[in-house]
């Protein structure tokens, strides 16, 4: 290791720099997707494009940010989708059918999500059960809540909520939603005990109970966080329609899964950074875009984004090959 | 040396396996030097050495995990390779490791056919399965049901059922990693009865454990290893004293530094402890200065007390009190504010986040302590890291380093750090320098003359017996999940301690115990 320590001091700019790219692999894609998708078409770096890129990009971003609790903790939580649904259906019913005002159903929808996750959590953490399974049975059930709630049909959302999917001074509010949720997650990941007690037990479960750490709670914490996570994107996605739709965010947690993965994290825990998500859930609204521009069937952009998932994460493999 | 040699394998058949000078270095650090190993068949042949002295490096070698950096591997006196396991297996050397590798879920006979299945018709043959299988039991003349659910068997029928495998894959050659380890007395002498049949079949074993009185029962020669370096080898039954002092290399107190500071009030006390099923009746004190051995056999329930004082575990009744402060037990973070400081046995599952850096691993149980408003104290937790990690000699590039590149002794130091940030002045040490090379032990025995010379009090439990008597001020001795007895360290041996550590193991009313605290063990 002292060895390893020398030659980096001795190593030439040139190697640094492929050191930084071993390391910023997701970046470096999406950097050199961007320039050849420039060379492709001029139209994709234009501002509309690229607002719009943001745009796409916002909901599933949000998601992940959530997403990215969840597995630095080496948990997983399959249910986001289905409560990004839920927390915006609730909000649209309590507005169109009870008549609350408009903010308190916006608030009453984050907190639905905080309810769904924080029952998931507290099923895995005090329950036994595995995430997997306890996240899978919140989709089921959070979409079927959904379902009964809306009888199948779209509700009409809030003028508070709609707010989340407007434009305001030039600012899309769903890209600023994005760098907001972007910024409190990269906060509590970097900066707050919550945040570093979630490393430590993805990293080693045992070892942080034993150093005193109360496992059980950061971890309803964390699955309750994701719920409010999931529910803000469910928002954002609902202003911009400006109604609750009951099929709403089916299979975006897969996308979440993905743009953590891509960004850097293992499923197995203890690593994953709010940056390498944020570049994970732009790289994967890129590629849609860009083969969007280029008329690619969205069919044929399945076959891509998997491939780039497979690419991504076999890249971090011989990565951590190597730096052995 | 060499007429020695000569001498001692006159009337031996000619070795099966031999490691001929070799040499295996981890980065710098040389593990061996051209040590020279030759196993005959139906011998078996000890290995000795301290933890750190390459035993296990060895085996590892004979096995094909690892492969020598110099020197050569000779089977039937032709040099070869074992570039991998499997070409191990193909010449017949099989191990059998502590953590055996066998699928609980599944029947005694699928395990000794695993990976060699018979079929027909792409299909089970389960008549032919059972009847391979128990022609492999056969071989070691054990009973065992071949449909019974190997996760049901104890732990001793579950090394039998994979000695049986290996036998069955034709092994010439078995080397037994301390195989004695989680056994009662009983059991050993049930095992010692199959090795003793094997030798008559010829079958060549290498056998490692850390009891002297065992290595004599059962080698029939021993070769002593200190450092990475081949020091002797002697007949299995030579003098116990001369084996410790080649094992060894120096006298007993240089190896253990211990600096008796004045005994002052007690710290630690633990009164009429009870957990059903774990441990009896357990009363002890600590006091400020001392160091407190709490010695026993594995399964004696040691591990499961200092769990229970940690807060880990529930206990059904009893007091834990620290410094006139009764706990309210089973809480860990409770333990943790009132100075308790636990160094886990399995310092990588329990005391460690491996991935991360040697700084978060420190700063583990400080880390909401010292917190403003949720808010990580970074700029304070690095400095008081960077402090600890000067005054423990850790060794390492930086403290942004995964902990993980550390050896084993400074990730141990790391633990010890966590709890010198934590300010804990009760320390329980659970097998505090176990897989921890012979200087950083001395190190680590430093570490705890300074926590007791501070006033701070000191549990150790440690299954090495030269460590209780030489840093242990006073010795409890468990047995049976009781403590069966209290010894001085001054003028105390190693059999004192050993009397008292089996004097309830052999009755079967603790036996049972005993299997129960395993079972208790393997549902966690």
């Amino acid at each position: 290791m002292s060895t390893a320590v020398v030659s980096q001091k001795k190593s030439t700019t040139a190697s640094k720099i492929g050191h930084w790219m071993l390391n910023n692999g997701a970046l470096v894609g999406l950097i050199a997707l961007c320039v050849g998708l420039f060379i492709a078409t001029p139209h994709f770096l234009t501002i509309p494009n690229l607002i719009n890129i943001g745009i796409q990009s916002a909901t599933v971003a949000i998601l992940a940010f959530g997403m990215t609790f969840v597995i630095v903790t080496a948990g997983i939580d399959l249910s986001v989708g289905s409560v990004a649904a839920l927390g915006a259906m609730t909000s649209a019913y309590f507005f169109a059918e009870v008549g609350l005002p408009g903010w308190i159903t916006l608030l009453i929808g984050l907190f639905i999500g905080l309810l769904a996750g924080a029952i998931s959590g507290i099923s895995i953490a005090y329950g036994k059960l595995p995430a997997f399974i306890a996240t899978l049975a919140m989709m089921s059930i959070a979409r079927g809540i959904t379902l009964v709630i809306s009888q199948g049909s779209p509700i009409p959302s809030a003028p508070a909520v709609n707010a989340l999917g407007r434009t305001y001074f030039g600012i899309p509010m769903p890209i600023l939603m994005m760098a907001l949720a972007g910024i409190v997650c990269w906060f509590i990941l970097s900066r707050t005990v919550l945040g570093r007690s979630m490393y430590a037990i993805g990293g080693n479960m045992e070892a942080a109970r034993l150093s005193g750490l109360p496992v059980k709670k950061i971890l309803v914490m964390v699955y309750a966080l994701a719920g409010v996570y999931a529910a803000l994107a469910g928002l954002v996605m609902t202003g911009r329609l400006s109604s609750a739709q009951p099929q709403a965010g089916v299979g975006y947690e897969l996308d979440a899964i993905a743009a953590v993965v891509i960004g850097g994290a293992s499923l197995a825990g203890g690593t994953g950074k709010a940056t390498g998500t944020l570049i994970g859930a732009i790289l994967l609204a890129v590629i849609r875009n860009g083969l969007n521009i280029l008329n690619v069937s969205s069919f044929w952009q399945q076959i891509v984004i998997g491939c780039v998932i497979a690419l991504a994460v076999g890249f971090d493999v011989i990565r951590n090959k190597t730096s052995k | 040396m060499v007429n020695s040699e000569q001498a001692l394998h006159q009337h031996d058949p000619a070795p099966i396996l031999q490691l001929d000078k070799v040499s295996k270095s981890f980065g710098p650090v040389n593990v061996i030097n051209q040590v020279s190993i030759d196993v005959r068949p139906g011998r078996v042949l000890a290995l000795l050495g301290e933890n750190g002295a390459g035993k296990s490096t060895l085996i590892k070698m004979m096995s094909g995990v690892y492969q020598p950096d110099g020197g050569q591997i000779l089977v039937d006196g032709k040099p070869t390779t074992l570039p991998d396991t499997k070409t191990a297996e193909s010449f017949g050397i099989a191990t059998i490791h502590q953590e055996l590798n066998l699928v609980p879920t599944m029947t005694v006979a699928e395990n000794v056919m695993l990976g060699r299945t018979p079929r027909k018709w792409g299909l089970v043959n389960f008549k032919h399965l059972r009847r391979q299988a128990q022609a492999a039991l056969d071989l070691i003349g054990v009973d065992v049901d071949l449909n019974a659910q190997v996760g049901s068997l104890g732990i001793a029928r579950q090394q039998m059922v994979e000695i049986a495998k290996a036998l069955s894959m034709n092994a010439r050659i078995l080397i037994l990693d301390e195989p004695t380890a989680a056994l009662t007395g009983r059991e050993i002498d049930q095992l010692f009865k199959v090795v003793d049949q094997l030798k008559e079949k010829g079958v060549a074993m290498v056998f490692i454990s850390h009891h002297l009185d065992e290595i004599a029962r059962i080698g029939d020669t021993v070769s002593v290893l200190r450092d990475g370096q081949f020091i002797a080898e002697l007949p299995a039954d030579t003098d116990e004293d001369e084996l410790v002092r080649l094992m060894v290399g120096r006298s007993i107190e240089n190896q253990y530094p211990r600096s008796a500071p004045e005994i002052g009030q007690p710290l630690l006390e633990v009164k009429n402890l009870n957990a059903e099923g774990r441990f009896t009746d357990i009363s002890l004190t600590v006091r400020a200065g001392e160091v407190v051995g709490l010695a026993g056999l594995v399964g004696a329930g040691r591990t499961e007390v200092v769990r229970s004082i940690a807060g880990v575990d529930k206990v059904d009744s009893g007091e834990v009190i620290v410094a006139g402060k009764k706990l309210r037990g089973g809480d860990i973070s409770e333990a943790i504010k009132n100075g308790i400081g636990h160094i886990p046995e399995d310092r990588k599952a329990q005391g460690l986040v491996l991935g991360s850096s040697v700084e978060d691993n420190l700063g583990l149980a400080t880390l909401a302590s010292t917190a403003r408003a949720g808010l990580v104290d970074r700029s304070g937790q690095h400095k008081r890291a960077a402090e600890v990690a000067e005054k423990l000699r850790i060794r390492m590039a930086s403290l942004k380093q995964p902990i993980s590149d550390l050896s084993g002794g400074n990730q141990q130091k790391a633990v010890f750090g966590r709890w010198v940030l934590a300010g804990s002045n009760v320390l329980l040490l659970d097998e505090p320098t176990r897989g921890v090379d012979v200087g950083a032990k001395v190190e680590i025995y430093n570490i705890i003359n300074e926590m007791t010379e501070k006033g701070g009090a000191v549990l150790m439990v440690s299954s090495e017996l030269p460590e209780v008597l030489g840093m242990a001020d006073r010795i409890l001795v468990m047995s049976g999940g009781r403590i069966a007895g209290e010894l001085p360290a001054k003028g105390t041996t190693q059999d004192d301690v050993m009397a008292l550590a089996v004097s309830q193991v052999d009755d079967s009313i603790t036996e049972e115990a005993a299997a129960e605290i395993e079972n208790t063990k393997e549902d966690r």
